[in-house]
């Protein structure tokens, strides 16, 4: 029998849990904003095309929402639970930062999120548009709390060490810690680009069977339109990043690039290769001489950290975030050129007859998710062994329970998410597949509201937007 | 002299009687969902909570962040102390979570989401109350970390508070619901508040007697000097449960909600008085387990500017969407 430690296990169940709750966050923060702006933009226009849009991606939002807050009710009891030295160690500035998510955020989102979904014939049209900008406001912060911790995590600041424990000295320093503003900045464009796919996926799906009704081809111009302006950004921040960890985690940076031995002449950019680390060398290497160098510290000849350069036991494993890392910018760049060639068929008016296109956005759809994953897996991967880096050791962080019960309860979740993974895909799919209602029934005040008499000027200006539906529901 | 540490006991205290208050009818819904097999009783009574089950679970998370920032030692030791019961509890929120969600939009496997949120919702209940009674019996600390044994927890004490506290969210789902449904519903929750209150009486008895029976120091607590202060807290529980018993009888929609509250207060305080002032009973008392004075005041200053406001808006939420839910209003379906 294979003897797994309970610290390995406690760590797969963390690495299982955290990267399930991830998926449905990272849809959900993105599709809470997308949704306020549809509902600002009904009640703007009054196009029905934009509440159809608006019922019907906040059916997708309710399910995962759901998801996503049980699995999340998760993750805050498991520092507890599996990792008890560390919360002992860390807890006075991870709880704080906690806590100040819960104040700030996941009551805000609880609190008008009723309104939001169940709302419509209860409160007036400004109050629904204020609970539904309220959650969307409140995904935002929620990110910007558990990023402030994890980057904390990742590159600490502000404390002392009294007792062998952290002592928080500056919150100012916690809050804004070296890693913070790059992390926040690409975790933020990573959520509206995953939501942004999911949702020209869906739409590019409709448009291929040709079941539209305006609303299919609106919001695939929407998405690819968000994405147009996120995912080329994601590239220059995702360069930023990578700056910011040569200078705070070099070790990472190393075990990214695969790069075991100095090159005083230029360092090269490791495309492809197998890191070896027993062997300490980068197998069938495929390199492009002095591009690392230039990327990493714009010049010719510059530097980049080695992995020999660590101690052995310091070092993180390159087989993993070599990989993670090239699936992550591999499909960003598909990203860009989704994004790129959206906009030119849609200026050549092209866009919904684009076959091929379509079928790509279709395929499209997972990358989010799959870069998202990468991403995480290369920045907490490539932080070990430290959990609070520098600080505290994974291998020490661990409760004082035994292999049998982190054993047991990792069989339970696995086998409950994927249940309740199964079963939330299923009718994720169905919500998706099925497609908007028609003519959604619309709230009662909308009959009493002012209505703007006539067709709204905007309405049918452009060729793409023109849907007329404008009075079904009489 | 300010002390940041007892204010941060009784702010925990106090987000832990609001979570009992708010999510506890809402996990007694699903244990009394067994009781009423239609389809569109039990749509209504899901309807009665979808807009607020995700606003009462937060509180939870509070308390459980709370104590992460103010007392991480507790949340440390006592989660690891209480492994399995929190593991099975999460499992049961996880289940009934989602069946919210999905069983509305099912069609042929209804039945199986309508067993996922009665039995996620009893699991819950019934492991947060096998971890309140493993706290009330002791948890085994030292060097600021739990020493004992993973099963140490599951005691017949605490089985017992466990079933207790299944009782006890029965009845407050059972008036809620008083006041939420009415016709033929509303008759027969009114028929099931009498044995679910003689149920919750008999548990708090029992209770009552085997913790100071197995815990010397509560006892000493309870029967020393103090109890000529303390013997109106039983009598005060006997006179709520006269006065559910007679609103049942008389169909007053709101008293027996109210009253089971009070008869939970009541149980609490009791409670707060057996541990006082330990954090982690029987050794580690709320001073010893407090986090260093910088995180208790970065903390406060959140918790004092915006819990007012989450308050404030949580009843707005409660107010719009008052009054009866009946089948086919807007909710799952
Ligand atoms: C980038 C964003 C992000 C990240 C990295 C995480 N979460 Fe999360 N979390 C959210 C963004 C989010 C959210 C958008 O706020 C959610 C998702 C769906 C939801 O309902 O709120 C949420 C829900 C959610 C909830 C339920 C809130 C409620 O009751 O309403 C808890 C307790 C946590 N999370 C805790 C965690 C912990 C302990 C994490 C780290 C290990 C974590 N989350 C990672
Ligand atoms: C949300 C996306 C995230 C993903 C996909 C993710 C993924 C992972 C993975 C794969 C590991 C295991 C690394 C290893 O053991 O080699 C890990 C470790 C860890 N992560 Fe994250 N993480 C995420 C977010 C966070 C956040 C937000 C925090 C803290 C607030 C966090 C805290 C930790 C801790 C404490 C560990 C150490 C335990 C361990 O090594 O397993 N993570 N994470
Ligand atoms: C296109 C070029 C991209 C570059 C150059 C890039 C660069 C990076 C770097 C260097 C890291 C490691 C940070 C660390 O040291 O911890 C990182 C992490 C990450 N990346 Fe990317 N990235 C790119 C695209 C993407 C895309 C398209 C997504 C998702 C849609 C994504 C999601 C993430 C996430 C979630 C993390 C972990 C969280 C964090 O550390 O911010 N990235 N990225």
């Amino acid at each position: 029998m294979i003897d797994i430690a309970a610290i390995e296990l406690a760590r797969i169940q963390f690495a299982f849990t955290v990267s399930f709750h991830i998926i449905f966050p990272a849809t959900t923060i993105g599709l809470a904003t997308f949704i306020a702006v549809l509902e600002g933009l009904w009640l703007k226009t009054r196009r029905e095309v934009y509440y159809t849009l608006c019922r019907f991606w906040s059916r997708a939002f309710a399910l995962c929402f759901a998801i996503g807050v049980v699995s999340g009710i998760v993750m805050s009891y498991q520092f507890g639970t599996n990792w008890s030295v560390f919360s002992n160690f860390a807890g006075s500035i991870t709880g704080p930062l906690l806590t100040y998510e819960v104040l700030t955020a996941f009551f805000l989102e609880a609190g008008f999120l009723g309104i939001m979904l169940f709302g419509w014939n209860k409160v007036g049209p400004r109050a629904h548009f204020a609970a539904t900008v309220a959650v969307a406001t409140g995904t935002l912060i929620s990110m910007f709390w558990i990023l402030a911790s994890n980057s904390w995590m990742q590159t600490p600041a502000g404390y002392r060490i009294v007792d062998g424990r952290v002592m928080p000295v500056d919150w100012m320093a916690i809050v804004f810690n070296p890693s913070f503003p790059y992390r926040f900045m690409h975790m933020a464009l990573a959520v509206f680009a995953v939501s942004m796919l999911l949702v020209s996926a869906t739409s590019a799906w409709h448009l291929l069977r040709n079941r539209d009704n305006g609303a299919m081809r609106t919001s695939l111009v929407m998405a690819l339109g968000c994405l147009l302006v996120v995912t080329p950004l994601q590239a220059l921040v995702g360069d930023a990043h990578g700056l910011n960890t040569l200078k705070y985690q070099p070790a990472k940076l190393a075990a990214i690039e695969g790069l075991w031995d100095v090159h005083p002449e230029g360092t090269p950019l490791n495309l492809f290769g197998l890191p070896d680390m027993e062997a300490e060398t980068t197998r069938y290497s495929l390199g492009i001489p002095h591009l690392g160098s230039l990327i990493l510290t714009h010049s010719w000849t510059g530097a980049v950290p080695n992995m020999k350069r660590f101690p052995k036991q310091d070092r993180p494993d390159s087989r993993i975030v070599f990989w993670s890392f090239r699936i992550m910018v591999g499909l960003g760049m598909l990203m860009i050129v989704l994004a790129v060639t959206g906009a030119w068929l849609h200026r050549r008016g092209r866009l919904q007859r684009a076959i091929g296109f379509l079928r790509f956005a279709v395929a499209m759809g997972p990358a989010g998710y799959v870069s998202l994953l990468a991403g995480w897996i290369t920045s907490e991967v490539g932080r070990q062994p430290w959990v609070v880096y520098g600080l505290l050791r994974t291998s020490q962080a661990a409760s004082p329970v035994t292999r049998q019960q982190v054993g047991l309860s990792l069989l339970i979740f696995v086998t409950l998410y994927t249940l309740v993974f199964g079963t939330g895909l299923f009718y994720l799919f169905k919500i998706l597949r099925t497609g908007p209602e028609p003519a959604p029934a619309l709230p009662l005040w909308n009959d009493a509201a002012a209505r703007p008499s006539g067709r709204h000027p905007l309405q049918g200006a452009s060729l793409e937007h023109s849907s007329r539906q404008g009075d079904n529901h009489a | 002299m300010l002390d940041l540490a007892l204010i941060w006991a009784l702010i925990i205290a106090l987000g832990v009687l609001i979570y009992v208050i708010l999510d506890g009818f809402d996990l007694g819904i699903g244990i009394v969902f067994a009781f009423f097999p239609h389809d569109e009783d039990r749509q209504v009574m899901m309807n009665t909570v979808a807009p607020v089950w995700d606003g009462n679970e937060t509180w939870m998370v509070l308390g459980g962040a709370g104590l992460f920032a103010a007392f991480p030692v507790v949340y440390s030791a006592v989660l690891s102390a209480l492994y399995l019961p929190l593991v099975l509890m999460l499992v049961g929120l996880v289940l009934r979570g989602v069946a919210f969600e999905i069983r509305g939009k099912s069609q042929r496997t209804r039945p199986v989401w309508d067993l996922a949120f009665m039995t996620g919702s009893a699991m819950a209940t019934f492991f947060q109350g096998v971890g309140l009674g493993a706290f009330i019996q002791g948890i085994a600390v030292v060097n600021r970390e739990f020493a004992g044994n993973g099963f140490d927890c599951f005691t017949a004490f605490s089985l017992f508070t466990g079933a207790g506290l299944m009782a006890t969210y029965a009845m407050l789902g059972c008036g809620w619901l008083i006041i939420k449904t009415d016709g033929q519903l509303q008759r027969r929750m009114f028929r099931l508040m009498p044995a679910l209150t003689i149920a919750l009486l008999a548990a708090m008895a029992v209770i009552s007697v085997w913790t100071p029976l197995s815990q010397p120091a509560i006892a000493s607590r309870w029967f020393g000097p103090a109890l000529s202060m303390l013997w109106p807290v039983p009598l005060a529980v006997l006179a709520c449960a006269r006065g559910i018993l007679q609103a049942v009888k008389t169909g007053n929609e709101t008293r027996p909600y109210l009253l089971t509250l009070a008869l939970i207060a009541l149980g609490y305080l009791g409670f707060l008085i057996s541990i006082w002032p330990n954090l982690i009973p029987p050794g580690v008392s709320l001073w010893a387990a407090a986090a260093p004075e910088s995180s208790l005041k970065f903390t406060l200053i959140g918790v004092v500017a915006i819990l007012p406001v989450i308050l404030f808006y949580t009843g707005y939420s409660y107010w719009v969407f008052r009054g009866k839910v009946r089948p086919h209003d807007e909710g799952y379906h």
